[in-house]
């Protein structure tokens, strides 16, 4: 499970994330949306570990991060938005790497390695050096190492980019049969086809705060007007649509 | 398809009349941007290292330019030959500057046109290939020449003192200085291109950097093979004559910079000469029409088969497998740690093939030690006592050139993975030891056995054994700490090019802080080592106090060096959001 108290990020006199309050219980997958720049990267990065708060606290499966981070970490597996891996090290050695960081070591993990990099079609590719991999890959190894060490919670910023259909299909799954096991995910994503199929609850985000949380139907409920999830996001958001592209491309 | 059709009816065309190529300016502009940004940027604690900067550089050039008036004033005090001495020593000095400045603008020649992350944009931009030419060769001459300019500053300014040079004599360098740091840029981009293209693409990249280092490694050796030290000893000349006609003699007459020295020495006779400016400025411009065409030719083949990517398996090695058995008892972190470290150093072409650069290093250092004249006449026991301290001041610059290298690299190339260890329960202190004792261990061998090695060659007593080897090894402790310290207080965390972030202002620091260190160390230890050697001549016990005081001091600023940097990058570590 995952707490957010006051949970605020201040870049000098500039507030990414302005005292948020929300809690995803066990077995819940939760969607976070926002427009660019909302703040969801940031506050992914805190429940990370990465970004450290300006005010607030985070409990990961009941844990206070700031007072027992190693702990917390511990429980925790986190997939950042950009597939920044060792270039150097194969997908085989990189797993069995991220699993000696969370304690583990031997048959158990090679096993489990091997599984989650056939179930993503990396096989063929275990001791291959990184380099070689495409983006699309890398994505599919991070997330494979993100579920290695058999975490509680998954902190996961825009899982499909860079995906091919199958992988996006298999991550679909995998995410669904993970919470349905008891655990908790929280992820952002812009594809809101993704977060309207998936999501247990998705929480908008925009300016740093949370605008509307709920299922969709509450979400439908509190946006007036009801329709899909695009035109409830885009009505909470105020964001204005393409009827001003015209405009821009004219001028 | 109304709005389509009204879209594209609507879209202004593109503006073929002025669609012509952005200026060199405009291609060169975020470079610009981004270069004023950085002193100016919030970063936290700018103003801090700002001081900082400027003090280690002004410490620096006062140093340096200090050094150099001195000996300048030495020289023109001897009557005949101090002028050509003078000479002689600028033009040994632009020999060198100049082959280093061929070699680092290879290897930024490889970063700005074929690495560099902007390429993708410029290239598919309508950027025409000249400026694109101007735009890069700008970039590379600066990136590789900076730090040529800053040592070069103040050598300029004592020959320009010394030799009252006048008003116009900083016109006169800067006529003849900035020919010569073009004329290695475009023959180096030249050279950079020419391999992107011959080699196989997969492999350029290794390969280059390879080539780069054995290069340096040859201009190391035949420099110290040919022993420019017996300039400094006309005694081992069969007459004056002889060392004045060598003296006289240009030391490569077809070089760029002998023409920077003969043209800045002339003026300073006052013996003005126009041909080695002419021959500067021409040949300036005759490489970089040479390297434009040649870049015309070669650029777009060279950047598609650099971008072609290696498809390269890897498999545990013997050393890893024998790491791996020994490192068990540690725990799986620390172990997985160290591995992690080991394969990444191995594997990368541009980290391991250093190794070939330290190797002669080490060759050269030895040969030194070998051929000083520490035998025969006039050299006293004192004197022989006293050489093998000197061996250890050089043995530490040796130990601090290899730890800027490989050690105070290792937090910067972390940079982008940083959010797996951030995010993981992976102590930044457990880390940062693990990334201490993978880099101090293979130094402090190296270290020992150099310092071992030498002291044998030199024949010397059992105590300076004992105090060689009990200093060394602080040495290297604090210098790793150091080195390690400073990666983290002045990471490079967006470099495109490994081989560079050791000349970053960081590794500036670091240079100059081991060499206090160094100094703090040995002054240190001067006076009791001077105690016992004078009482082992007058044949008495040396003073218990006195060696303690001095032997303990040493070790307590060593351990204080090695620690508090650790400390001090533990604390910026986890402080860094990334």
């Amino acid at each position: 499970m995952i707490e957010l108290r006051n949970l605020t990020k201040k870049y000098g006199s500039f507030t990414a994330v302005d005292a948020i309050d929300l809690s995803v219980p066990d077995g819940e997958l939760f969607g976070f949306l926002g427009p660019n720049g909302a703040g969801k990267t940031t506050t992914l990065r805190m429940i990370a570990g990465i970004l450290q708060p300006t005010a607030g606290s985070i409990h990961l499966a009941g844990i206070d991060l700031a007072e027992d981070p190693l702990a917390a970490k511990s429980r925790l597996g986190f997939i950042p938005d950009r597939p920044f891996i060792y270039e150097k090290l194969t997908g085989a050695e990189f797993l069995r790497f991220v699993g000696g960081l969370y304690g583990q070591n031997g048959d158990k993990l090679e096993h489990r390695g091997r599984e989650l990099m056939a179930l993503f079609d990396l096989e063929e590719w275990a001791d291959e050096l990184v380099e070689s991999y495409s983006h699309g890959m890398r994505q599919k190894l991070i997330i494979s190492s993100a579920f290695i060490h058999r975490p509680d919670v998954i902190v996961v910023d825009e899982p499909m980019v860079g995906l091919d259909p199958k992988a996006a299909r298999i991550l679909k799954d995998l995410f669904r049969e993970y919470v349905r096991r008891g655990h908790t995910i929280m992820m952002s994503t812009h594809t809101l086809e993704v977060a309207e199929t998936l999501c247990d609850r998705i929480a908008i985000i925009q300016h740093g705060k949370i605008r509307a949380v709920g299922t969709i139907q509450d979400l439908r409920a509190q946006s007036t007007g009801g329709g899909g999830l695009e035109e409830i996001f885009l009505k909470l958001t105020g964001e204005r649509a393409a009827r001003e592209a015209m405009d821009v491309l004219d001028a | 398809m109304p709005s389509d059709f009204a879209m594209s009816a609507a879209l202004p065309p593109a503006e073929q009349s002025g669609a012509s190529s952005p200026s060199l300016k405009h291609v060169l502009s975020p470079k610009i941007i981004s270069a004023k940004a950085r002193p100016l940027g919030k970063t936290e604690n700018k103003s801090g290292r700002l001081i900082l900067f400027f003090l280690v550089g002004a410490i620096f050039w006062v140093f340096v330019f200090g050094l150099l008036y001195r000996l300048l004033k030495y020289f023109r005090g001897i009557p005949e030959i101090g002028a050509l001495l003078s000479a002689k020593l600028l033009g040994l000095m632009f020999v060198s500057l100049f082959g280093i400045l061929i070699l680092s603008n290879v290897v930024t020649a490889l970063s700005s046109f074929f690495l560099a992350k902007d390429l993708d944009l410029l290239v598919a931009a309508p950027v025409d290939w000249l400026r694109l030419y101007g735009a890069k060769l700008l970039e590379t001459t600066g990136h590789s020449s900076w730090m040529v300019v800053l040592v070069s500053t103040p050598v300029l300014t004592a020959y320009g003192i010394v030799y009252h040079g006048g008003v116009l004599y900083p016109l006169i360098a800067i006529l003849a200085v900035l020919p010569f740091l073009f004329i290695p840029a475009a023959i180096g981009t030249a050279v950079t291109l020419l391999l992107v293209n011959i080699f196989p693409a997969r492999r350029t990249r290794d390969i280059l950097s390879v080539i780069a280092i054995l290069a340096a490694a040859g201009v190391v050796l035949v420099f110290r093979l040919v022993r420019p030290e017996r300039l400094a000893r006309p005694e081992g000349f069969r007459s004056l004559v002889g060392f004045i006609a060598l003296l006289r003699g240009p030391t490569s007459p077809w070089l760029p910079s002998e023409w920077a020295s003969q043209g800045m020495m002339s003026w300073l006779r006052e013996e003005p000469e126009l041909l080695p400016f002419y021959l500067l400025w021409s040949t300036a411009a005759m490489v970089i029409v040479l390297g434009a065409v040649l870049h015309r030719w070669l650029y777009t083949r060279g950047f598609s088969k650099s971008q072609e990517s290696g498809e390269r398996w890897a498999r545990q090695g013997v050393l890893g497998k024998f790491v791996s058995r020994m490192l068990a008892p540690w725990g799986v972190m620390r172990r997985e740690l160290v591995l992690k470290e080991m394969r990444l150093f191995f594997r990368d072409t541009t980290q391991w093939s250093q190794l070939i650069l330290l190797a002669v290093l080490v060759v050269v250092y030895v040969f030194n030690i070998k051929f000083l004249p520490l035998r025969g006449e006039g050299v006293t026991f004192f004197l022989a006592n006293v050489i093998p301290f000197v061996n250890l001041i050089l043995a530490g610059f040796v130990l601090a050139s290899i730890a800027a290298r490989f050690i105070f690299p290792g937090i910067s190339l972390e940079g982008r993975t940083l959010w797996l260890l951030r995010s993981s329960p992976l102590e930044m202190r457990q880390l940062l030891w693990s990334k201490f004792w993978v880099g101090t261990i293979p130094l402090l061998g190296l270290a020992l056995v150099l310092v071992f090695a030498t002291d044998v060659l030199l024949q010397v007593s059992g105590f300076m054994m004992a105090v060689s080897i009990f200093t060394i090894t602080l040495m290297t402790f604090a210098i790793a700490g150091l080195a390690l310290g400073f990666g983290a207080l002045f990471p490079k965390f967006n470099t495109e090019n490994a081989a560079q972030i050791p000349t970053s202002f960081g590794g500036l620091v670091l240079m100059m802080s081991s060499v206090v260190l160094i100094g703090a160390v040995i002054v240190l230890e001067a006076r009791p080592v001077y105690e016992y050697v004078s009482a082992r001549m007058l044949k008495v016990d040396p003073d218990p106090t006195e060696m303690w005081l001095g032997f303990g001091g040493a070790a307590l600023v060593s351990l204080a060096a090695t620690f508090l940097p650790i400390r001090m990058a533990v604390q910026r570590m986890r402080e860094l959001e990334r």
